[in-house]
């Protein structure tokens, strides 16, 4: 297996021809769309480039300090991506409870992921751990997004159905039980449907990437089933979570409807 | 059985004093939006009053615990809500979330029949008019046998002789086993032939009246 070849500056701007040309395009049938395209593609580059300089300095200057950092820095990105998703719709109650499923979800299977699936040493590497975590946090949070949009939902368009279940004297938990159960569904749906596809339908970034940089198919694919079980362990109990504490937000201590 | 001690709810409605009796049939009289519905919502804690507190047994409410309550203290909504599925799903609706044992078909059926709703137990619910819904959601909470019975408007999306033959039903079955019944209605006629006690509301104020 041969290493990557590198790209140079040129190569990259060559690259850079697909904006152009899309840009011609757009304008030719004045689509007013060229500032959006432009300032993604500029802001995009000028991230990556920036991450790339980090993760450099990082990789060479390994600190235990330095990974927890960025891992709580992606835990409060992702709660606070939430947040900002559904503002004005949440409920005190509920926000804690999201940040709570978010970051011990996370947090949890990211650490049987890293020190018991794959067994990385130090503890801390950042090459494994920044990587690795960045996958499961943006999954979970996909995952976080979806169950709470269906549990609003859900809680909005089945409120009459609640209130007669707790009126025949079901327990709340009883009385949300189908909102559970799909919520759960919708949320989860995705990551089941990637792993229905991978390797039919697309081959997933990850796995390409590292086939790219040399390393052998079969070890990458390992990888790859690896990380998708811990996608897909990470999502869910992200989503449990939130279900069996997001539910009681909706709910007084008199099991009554809020 | 049911003492009001100096209740508001919001500026909604005011319940100063007010005593419910066990074993007797109460009809709550008052106009529409004047907070009829509010009172059995309290009376089975689905809302708790804003001030002052109600018993229930000489128990304030509030250290009840809900969902026990609502079991004891059974009641039937203005509108009638369906669940999903067919006629014996939704008569079975309470039976299940009580996780209560479940009686054969013909107790069902005869169910169906008290309620004069004549329908196979396996017709879907979304087939049924509003007053179809209104006479089976009043057979499933029949069948849950509690003692105390809180029914809001049960004859009010049925026709005159249905709506006679049901309320006389309701009736003589809560005179036979001694229940206690809290009767919402419009209609003052039924709450004078069919109760021991009236209470109504006026200018947002519920009082004992002469029945
Ligand atoms: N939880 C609540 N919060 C605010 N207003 C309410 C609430 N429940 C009922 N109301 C209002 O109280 C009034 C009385 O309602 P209701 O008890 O349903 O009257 P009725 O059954 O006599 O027609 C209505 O104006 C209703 O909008
Ligand atoms: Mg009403």
């Amino acid at each position: 297996m041969n290493g990557i070849r590198e790209l140079t500056i040129v190569q990259v701007a060559l690259a850079y021809v697909f904006v152009l040309v899309v840009l011609a395009i757009v304008r030719a049938r004045g689509i007013r769309r060229e500032k959006e395209i432009l300032l993604a593609s500029i802001r995009m580059t000028l991230q990556l480039v920036l991450v790339g300089y980090l993760l450099v300095y990082i990789f060479e200057n390994p600190h235990p300090l330095i990974t927890v950092g960025i891992i709580l820095l992606m835990e409060a990105f992702a709660v606070f991506t939430v947040f900002r998703k559904f503002k004005g719709k949440l409920s005190g109650g509920l926000k804690r409870v999201i940040a709570l499923a978010i970051c011990s979800g996370t947090i949890l299977c990211l650490l049987y992921f890293l020190l018991v699936v794959v067994r990385i040493a130090p503890w801390y590497d950042p090459q494994y751990f920044i990587p690795i975590a960045g996958m499961l946090v943006g999954n979970s949070m996909t995952g976080i997004s979806l169950g709470v949009k269906s549990l609003l939902e859900g809680m909005t368009v089945r409120k009459a159905s609640v209130e007669e279940a707790l009126i025949l004297g079901a327990e709340p938990r009883e009385a949300v039980r189908e909102i559970i159960n799909s919520t759960f569904d919708a949320a989860i749906m995705p990551t089941i449907n990637s792993m229905l596809g991978m390797g039919i339908v697309f081959l997933p970034g990850m796995m390409t990437g590292q086939i790219l940089s040399g390393t052998l198919p079969t070890t990458a694919i390992a990888y790859q089933i690896a990380i998708m079980f811990g996608i897909f362990g990470s999502v869910s109990l992200c989503v449990i979570l939130l279900l069996q504490l997001g539910y009681r937000t909706f709910f007084n201590k008199e099991h009554q409807l809020r | 059985m049911f003492r009001f001690d100096s209740v508001t709810f919001l500026d909604i409605l005011r319940v100063p004093s007010l005593m419910i009796g066990g074993g007797r049939v109460t009809s709550l009289l008052g106009a529409s939006g004047s907070g009829k519905t509010t009172i059995l919502r309290m009376l089975n804690k689905m809302v708790s009053p804003t001030a002052g507190e109600i018993l229930y047994h000489d128990r304030p409410l509030r250290e009840i615990d809900s969902v026990l309550h609502r079991r004891e203290v059974c009641m039937l909504s203005q509108t009638p809500v369906m669940f999903e599925g067919n006629v014996r799903d939704n008569l079975l609706a309470g039976l299940l979330f009580r996780k209560a044992p479940l009686p054969e078909d013909t107790v069902l059926s005869e169910t169906l029949d008290r309620v004069h709703l004549n329908k196979p137990l396996s017709e879907p619910v979304d087939k049924l008019s509003g007053g179809e819904k209104q006479r089976l959601a009043l057979g499933r909470v029949l069948l849950l046998d509690a003692p105390v019975y809180l029914l809001d408007e049960p004859s009010s999306s049925l026709d005159e002789n249905t709506a006679v033959a049901v309320i006389e039903m309701i009736a003589s079955c809560v005179r036979e086993k001694g229940k206690t019944l809290v009767l919402v209605t419009h209609s003052a006629a039924v709450a004078e032939k069919y109760s021991d006690d009236i209470v109504e509301i006026r200018n947002k104020v519920a009082e004992r009246r002469s029945v």
